[in-house]
């Protein structure tokens, strides 16, 4: 998957399509590298554009029916701190 | 509802004159300014990183952070109740003390960044050098002031090093990040010989006060103990010297490997006689140019700002009886004063559950309540993430207990095991590689027990996400980093440091533990401790003596503990 934050207010954001959204569930997941990194390579270029900041890519599995990232690092990213459940995306906030 | 209504009180501080206003107000306008260009796209992401992490504007996991100086830990009422609105008004409703005694808010967005400032100006506040290869926030005791036991307040000093080190135009642009702090003690609650550079003010064979002045301490990947620059510095000369040291390091640092650009990593290539050689050659050449020499009415106007207030007269010295809850406390978090009838008290932000250094906008403007009604309107933030209160009536400290209770922050449990300091980890932090808090709560949780904790007496436990160690596990006497292998979160046991008046670094025990795994871990050891130790011996006293060997056994279950 392609994630980035936003520029405007730092929000965690995944590529769908041409655009961003702010949940994971939600994204675009990319089947071999070569898609990867030309999702990866557009949104790079539309980085002129000043809505995301520093997009790359990370790895994801599938678990028990649902995509989840391999790394806890995405895992806390996607859903927020793991000591505050109510904050971040967990608790269904976007930071915009 | 918690909130009474206080009326504010003015401390003895420093107090910002015109110069400081209008420079702060300067850079308030030109980082929004800098704010409009990049949110146009006038200026790319390259070009502005450098602008915002001068302004203490990072780009974490979840959102931007903003980081806050708070110099020297010491913060005003009206400032706290401003952190406070703060948090409730841009971010999500707490915030953060860091082992750098400042402020973080974790949610910040970049738009709002312009109008916080603002605010934070309106209160003599900013951001300024808390991040990038610049000086940093300079830290102190915290005890500074009231503490029996210092030679001078330190604070004077460390304002004018503050002031010396703002936007020095030799400095801005360093090879990597520069920490100063200042003490006046023996007892050194500073962590002193872990910084970059440090002060320790000292008084020589004829009874003259001056400064003792070490360099090249630090965390992170290389860590190393300071090595004394200079025993005895004159009162006129400290600003040459200082320069003088950094000076060298910015001339002789290396600027091409990020691993090896700490002056810790200089005076330990060239030795610390060759460093001090160097540093003694500018210094004479700064002394011959006469241009640092610091006046002493500029000393005397400067300390005039931090005159202790005045103190009544006549109150009883003795602790009040106020119950076994309250006794407890005083036990831990209640600290001798300088004045008859008064003590210094610690709040510690460590009630076992809780996020070590975190402070919700409710809690924040209580404390405030507190500080003015109970000490002269002043804070102090320590570099352990905790509170004092530095000038308190014996007879106040119930009530003071009493009112912390309602905010959840009446752990008596100052410098025991669950006083546990913990970076932000992987739950927000850009660097982590594992979380820090939850440890940090599984551990405070495990050793709840007060007459547990007490048996087992002072035990710092420090736990960084990252070898960056803002956690400072490299001067824990159990210090803990998280490492990541493949995606998945372990914890490496480090024994043996201190960040105390006899700092040593941790050595690294072995193998990483899971991150169900690592409080048990702790728990084997502390028992180790608990079976061997000698009457008197604190945990790092015990570890000294028997080394690691027992300690490692029983941490493996190699033996039972």
């Amino acid at each position: 998957m392609l994630t980035a934050n936003r520029l405007r207010d730092g929000d965690v954001l995944y590529r769908k399509g041409d655009g961003w959204v702010p949940m994971l569930a939600d994204g675009d997941v990319y089947k071999d590298a070569a898609a990867a990194e030309a999702a990866l390579a557009t949104a790079t270029a539309e980085l002129i554009r000043n809505q995301v900041v520093a997009p790359y890519l990370f790895e994801v599995r599938e678990v028990g029916g649902r995509i989840q990232p391999v790394k806890e690092r995405e895992i806390i990213r996607a859903a927020g701190p793991t000591v505050h459940p109510h904050t971040g995306k967990q608790a269904g906030q976007v930071n915009a | 509802m918690l909130k009474t209504l206080v009326k504010p009180v003015a401390p003895n501080m420093y107090r910002y004159d015109e110069f400081d206003a209008q420079f702060v107000s300067e850079r308030v306008n030109q980082f929004a300014g800098q704010v409009a260009r990049r949110l146009s796209g006038e200026l790319t992401e390259d070009q502005f990183k450098p602008l915002r992490l001068m302004n203490g504007l990072y780009l974490q996991l979840h959102a931007y952070m903003l980081r806050i100086a708070v110099p020297y830990g010491t913060l005003s009422s009206k400032q706290m109740r401003k952190l406070a609105h703060i948090a409730r008004t841009y971010d999500k409703n707490f915030g953060h003390f860091t082992t750098r005694t400042n402020l973080q808010f974790n949610w910040i967005k970049l738009v709002d960044v312009p109008a916080i400032l603002r605010e934070l100006a309106d209160v003599e506040m900013h951001c300024i050098q808390t991040s990038g290869n610049c000086v940093r926030n300079v830290t102190a005791d915290q005890f500074a002031g009231a503490t029996d036991e210092e030679i001078e307040d330190p604070r004077p000093l460390a304002e004018i090093i503050r002031q010396w080190s703002s936007l020095h135009p030799e400095f801005v642009f360093l090879a990597r990040k520069f920490k100063i702090a200042v003490g006046a003690t023996e007892k050194d609650r500073a962590a002193l010989q872990w910084h970059d550079m440090a002060v320790q003010i000292v008084k020589n064979a004829q009874g003259r006060v001056g400064y003792k002045v070490m360099a090249g301490g630090g965390m992170g990947r290389t860590p190393y103990v300071a090595h004394v620059m200079h025993e005895f510095v004159e009162r006129e000369d400290i600003l040459a010297y200082l320069e003088a040291v950094l000076r060298v390091y910015n001339q002789d640092s290396r600027r091409d490997n990020i691993h090896k650009q700490r002056i810790k990593i200089l005076i330990n290539t060239i030795g610390p006689e060759e460093m001090r050689r160097r540093v003694a050659r500018e210094f004479e050449e700064l002394k011959r140019m006469g241009t640092l020499q610091l006046p002493q009415d500029e000393l005397d106007r400067i300390t005039a700002y931090f005159a202790p207030p005045k103190f009544e007269t006549g109150l009883s010295d003795v602790l009040p009886d106020a119950g076994p809850d309250f006794a407890n406390w005083a036990k831990t978090n209640v600290h001798k004063h300088r004045a008859p009838g008064y003590a210094i008290a610690t709040i510690t932000l460590k009630t076992p559950g809780q996020v070590p250094g975190d402070a919700t906008a409710e809690q924040m403007d209580v404390i405030a309540d507190l500080m003015d009604q109970f000490s002269v309107g002043e804070v102090r933030v320590t570099h352990e993430q905790n509170l004092v209160l530095p000038h308190v009536r014996k007879q106040d400290l119930p009530a003071i207990h009493a009112k912390l209770k309602e905010l959840d922050f009446a752990s008596p449990n100052a410098g025991l095991i669950t006083d546990i300091i913990a970076c932000p980890g992987l739950d927000y932090c850009d660097l982590a590689n594992a979380r820090s808090i939850p440890i940090a709560q599984s551990i405070a949780k495990k050793f709840e027990d007060l007459d547990r904790q007490h048996e087992i007496g002072e035990l710092k436990i420090k736990i960084s996400g990252c070898i960056n160690a803002c956690g400072h596990h490299h001067a824990g006497h159990i210090g803990i980093l998280g490492v990541d292998k493949k995606g998945v979160e372990f914890y490496q046991l480090v024994l043996g440091g201190s960040g105390a008046e006899d700092a040593s670094i941790g050595e690294i025990m072995g193998p990483g533990f899971g991150e169900h795994e690592i409080a048990d871990a702790v728990e084997r050891v502390v028992n180790v401790y608990l079976k061997a130790r000698q009457p008197g011996e604190r945990f790092l006293d015990t570890y000294r003596r028997l080394g690691m060997a027992p300690f490692k056994d029983a941490a493996y279950e190699k033996v039972a503990a």
